[in-house]
């Protein structure tokens, strides 16, 4: 079942640019877009199990850290080898100026 | 037991039983030391620009044009020769810079750029653009761990006349052309298996025969036209004009330590003059390179300038370090297990001692 979870302050995470939020035994990636959107992917990348968060946004792609990878951060899909398989994404959402993401 | 003897050549295959043994001692796709850089700091420093990249691709491509052409037009005349040893450079040894850092999706901001420069510059260097980017992707991944690195170019203990001929880009183009045949031919080895996904083995397959192509026409050309120019101007560079390549290649990992999960221990910065910068595109702050791929190389000076405190200090210049490798390796041709220690400065934080001599393998060097 699945559950809001709180993030962080909106002010927490730059324009255009990314946090690691770890909840419970699991870890995600919680971006910010340059207008203020907020989206939420699974927080390793699928080829290396690197933090993204450690990684770079641009427009709407994040970039591995480790191998250069590139992912659609708003849909998921994997752009730019080595990472071939898609990103999981999640539900997030702005409330009283907090971030929060839905999480099963 | 000791993985290590002196007497023995270490087993740098893929599909040895070291690949297996970096998996067990938990030094593949491992957590690698990183210096601490800000956030902020750290955005800064990965921003992209196509500005630089721009310009530094038109005037490579114009130089190629203008020596390649003076090449032709003075052929048969002693002076086409410093032409063609200027072409042989700008195709054989700057082609490395720019397919690496173009593999790396860094040099340009604009995707389909470093698309383009990679593909052309994979065939300027011999390397199948695929197999060479998940060959690229393992090195990072393993840099220099035995078994599971790719892309170990000195292996110990070294055969000093094989060392010599890189200079003139053997054995590596024999592999290299090999490894393109053998993949035109729908052909990818268990090695190869071993990094490149089975979802991009054909794309590898397509890009052997389109470079294979090429290659056969020129030789064709050469043979109508019953001169050698053509092969002077297609392939020929990475032989004539390979040097600086390799020069500056060797010395990214070359008689440091193996097996180790910091970049501080198994790879070297070395200060360049100018010159030397734009053709290797900055890659002599390999040190920097390998802990944060993600910065582009004309913001690697930066970096460097920013995280020194916490790194061996640099060599001087290629000669000095051309000191310590050739040591180094006269050293290993003796004492096979002997690597070069890299000693930090004080505000440096300290090695992960654990990893520093896993199953018996002196990995920082016995002594100085």
């Amino acid at each position: 079942m699945s559950a809001w979870v709180d993030v962080c302050d909106v002010e927490d995470i730059d324009l255009e640019d990314v946090i690691r939020f770890d909840h419970g035994d699991r870890t995600f990636a919680v971006y910010r877009t340059s207008d203020g959107e907020v989206f939420a992917t699974d927080g390793l990348c699928t080829h290396e199990k690197v933090h993204l968060a450690d990684g770079l946004v641009m427009d709407d792609t994040i970039e591995c850290p480790k191998h250069n990878g590139r992912f659609n951060y708003q849909t998921g899909a994997a752009l730019r080898a080595p990472v071939c398989e898609a990103l999981a994404t999640y539900p997030a959402r702005l409330k009283d100026g907090r971030i929060e993401i839905e999480i099963g | 037991m000791n993985a290590f003897n002196s007497q023995i050549k270490r087993d740098y295959s893929l599909v040895g039983p070291n690949n297996q043994r970096a998996v067990e001692l938990g030094l593949a796709s491992a957590e690698w030391y990183h210096s601490e850089v800000p956030r902020k700091v750290m955005k800064s420093l990965m921003k992209r620009s196509d500005a630089q990249a721009d310009q530094d691709t038109l005037l490579w491509f114009l130089l190629l044009i203008f020596t390649g052409s003076s090449v032709i037009a003075l052929w048969g005349s002693w002076w086409a020769v410093p032409f063609l040893l200027g072409y042989g450079v700008l195709y054989g040894t700057v082609c490395d810079s720019r397919w690496h850092e173009c593999g790396h999706g860094t040099a340009f901001r604009t995707g389909w750029k470093n698309d383009a420069v990679y593909h052309i510059a994979s065939f300027m260097v011999m390397r199948n653009p695929i197999s060479w980017r998940w060959s690229h992707a393992r090195h990072h991944t393993d840099t220099i761990i035995v078994g599971r690195d790719p892309e170990i170019a000195l292996m110990r203990p070294p055969t000093l006349i094989l060392v010599a001929l890189k200079f003139i880009g053997l054995p590596d183009i024999i592999y290299d052309l090999r490894a393109l045949a053998r993949n035109s031919l729908g052909i990818v080895s268990e090695a190869e298996q071993d990094y490149i996904p089975e979802a991009e083995r054909a794309k590898a397959v397509f890009w052997a025969r389109i470079h294979m192509g090429i290659y056969a026409t020129a030789i064709l050309m050469a043979l109508v036209s019953w001169s050698i120019l053509p092969l002077l101007l297609i392939g020929g560079p990475r032989i004539y004009g390979c040097w600086h390549l390799v020069m500056m290649g060797l010395l990214q990992h070359g008689g440091l330590a193996e097996d180790v999960l910091d970049h501080r221990l198994n790879s070297r910065t070395v200060y360049i003059n100018p010159a030397s910068r734009w053709l290797y595109w900055n890659m002599n702050y390999h040190v920097e390179h390998h802990m944060f791929p993600m910065v582009p190389y004309h913001a690697l000076p930066r970096l460097h300038a920013l995280i020194k405190h916490d790194l061996p200090a640099p060599n001087a210049s290629i000669a000095e370090a051309y000191g310590d490798l050739i040591y180094a390796l006269a050293r290993q041709t003796r004492e096979a297990e002997y690597t070069l220690p890299r000693a930090l400065p004080p505000t440096a934080r300290p090695y992960r001692e654990e990893f520093h001599a896993i199953d018996g393998i002196p990995s920082r060097g016995a002594d100085a």
